[in-house]
């Protein structure tokens, strides 16, 4: 009789076990899920205070400053992904568990989304209202949010895995994530942007599509490595 | 072939061939850049649109080249030091770092001095220096994620990491910023992107070029030697080194 | 030659300025990377004498289970000369 006997189902239980602790964890810690929002919100007070509430000037550059807004938020909230539990010992533990680390890791980060960056793409418009972002772009504000904040979690997840043993990763981790937050950036803007226009916009979606399409493949891979060079290292 | 590998990826033997060659590449270097930038400043016809000012190119793009291949370069010994475990590899991207970073402010400063009699102003978001501006954050974040960690093993893999997740996206980050500036379209004239420079425009400027990589390979070999010698200091061969030496 | 005097060379057609500034500034830290990998050497070479006369000077001292190790050390290297 062995000792030690595999669950059945291995990687899909483990990962609906990942996927159902986190959430539950999150919604425990409420604060948490709403620090990003109510920063989000503060920061788009800011901008009209500090440069005009000229309504004309605020639609030209609304698009860029609730996307750079929307991005700053969810790098506010990064720090956390795996920080608690990396305290707790718990990381530790799914990297010895036998299940595959970057499927694990993705499900950690399919939660950091769907409570991050889905809220922020969902209250996007309301702050777009605050902005004067014109009419007919407000779908769109939300849809390249919500596609792009995905990469942006899992960009960002390998930043967070890189500075999650080190004692204040808190800049560096802006540092690290910051500049390659760009491209997701420039075209999650320029949808806005070209919905604006009047341009059509399924160019820059197809765009911020590939780019997660890219991050889902690749990302996992590397936030699996960063866990095990910060937890073993 | 293993064998080989493994012989060259021995930081004994490399402190050994290193020295016969970087006496050459010193000499490449000195060579190149000093009659790169005698042609490159007094011979080379002036520019019919810029004038004299477009003589900013020699050391612009000799050192633009220079900070990108740097990069990949790093992120390339970051590869063989994650898969193979050469230690070497690792010793060379760590003394790679600072000289891209330096060669990424080089390529910046001359661009924005460029600016000045170009587009009469000091910045201009143009799409090579908004490129170069986050290459030169790209390179702050490895050396910072490379200082951060205690322990050497650890560093040396998160920084080698970080170099590869960087240079997958150097490619996305310039097609993206190629394409946020041409729908922008601040500037129609663009600096270096000129069709057909004459040939006593550009052999000056491919000589530059050739001698700015042989500099890089010349600082390279010596500053990894030097890492050598700090990270091997308990090994015997370096103890008996540094006893002939003195 | 595209100047006809030294001073026409150093005024480079009145983007003198910018033209020495980004050589000047380019060839400034290409000198200061290569004396700062010198001083690195020298440093380094330095200390490391250092380390290797103080473990000297504490040979006559040595346990007899270093002595040892370096007799087998020695041998090793015998056996990779020969």
């Amino acid at each position: 009789m062995p000792l030690f006997r595999e669950p059945e189902g291995g990687a899909w239980v483990a990962i609906r076990a990942t996927l159902k602790r986190d959430l539950v964890l999150m919604m425990r810690r409420r604060s948490e899920v709403l620090n990003p929002l109510v920063f989000f919100a503060l920061v788009i007070t800011l901008f009209p205070i500090g440069i005009s509430p000229d309504p004309e000037l605020l639609a030209v550059i609304a698009p860029g400053l609730l996307w750079v807004a929307a991005l700053l938020a969810a790098l506010l909230s990064l720090d956390s992904l795996f920080r608690s539990d990396f305290d707790d010992g718990s990381l530790e533990q799914l990297l010895l568990s036998p299940q595959p680390l970057p499927a694990l890791a993705l499900a950690k980060v399919a939660v950091h989304w769907l409570l991050t960056g889905l809220p922020l793409a969902l209250m996007a418009p309301l702050l777009g209202i605050l902005l004067s972002l014109p009419s007919g772009s407000y779908a769109v504000l939300a849809l390249s949010l919500a596609l792009g904040s995905a990469s942006l979690s899992l960009i960002g997840a390998i930043g967070a895995a890189l500075t999650v043993g080190l004692s204040r990763g808190g800049v560096l981790l802006s540092l690290l994530v910051l500049p390659l937050y760009i491209p997701v950036l420039i075209f999650g803007a320029g949808a806005v942007q070209a919905a604006i226009l009047g341009d059509g916009v399924s160019a820059h979606l197809a765009i911020l599509g590939a780019l997660l399409a890219v991050a889902l493949g690749l990302a996992p891979w590397a936030i699996a490595a960063s866990l095990r060079i910060s937890i073993n290292g | 072939m293993w064998a080989f590998i493994h012989k060259l990826g021995s930081p004994k033997w490399f402190y050994a061939i290193s020295e016969r060659l970087l006496p050459w590449f010193w000499v490449a270097a000195a060579a190149l850049i000093l009659v790169g930038s005698v042609w490159g400043l007094a011979f080379a016809p002036a520019d019919y649109q810029q004038g004299n000012s477009f003589r900013i190119i020699y050391v612009h793009v000799p050192a633009a080249f220079l900070a990108q291949s740097i990069f990949v370069t790093m992120a390339v010994a970051g590869f063989i030091f994650m898969v193979w475990k050469i230690k070497l590899a690792d010793m060379a991207a760590t003394v790679m770092a600072p000289l891209g970073a330096a060669m990424t402010f080089v390529a910046l400063f001359s661009g924005a001095v460029w600016g000045v009699p170009t587009w009469g102003t000091w910045w201009m978001w143009d799409a090579r220096l908004t490129s170069m501006l986050i290459l030169l954050f790209l390179y702050f974040g490895v050396i910072a994620l490379r200082g951060a960690f205690s322990s050497r093993d650890s560093a040396s893999r998160a920084a080698s990491l970080l170099a590869m997740v960087g240079v997958i996206n150097i490619p996305i980050i310039k097609y993206s910023v190629d394409w946020w500036y041409t729908l922008h379209q601040p500037a129609t004239f663009s600096m270096t992107s000129r069709p057909a420079m004459p040939m006593e425009m550009w052999a000056p400027l491919l000589i530059m070029v050739l001698g700015f990589y042989c500099f890089f390979i010349a600082v390279t070999l010596m500053r990894t030697r030097s890492e050598i010698l700090r990270r091997e200091s308990s090994k015997r061969w370096v103890r008996e080194l540094t006893m002939e030496v003195s | 030659m595209a100047f006809d005097s030294l001073s026409a060379f150093l005024a480079m057609g009145g983007h003198g300025a910018y033209v020495w500034a980004a050589w000047g500034v380019t060839g400034l830290l290409l000198v200061a990377v290569v004396l700062h990998a010198r001083a690195e050497r020298r440093v380094l070479l330095r200390d490391l004498r250092r380390r290797a006369r103080r473990t000297q000077g504490y040979g006559a001292a040595e346990t007899q289970v270093s002595h040892q190790e370096t007799q087998v050390s020695h041998q090793e290297g015998h056996v990779h000369e020969s």
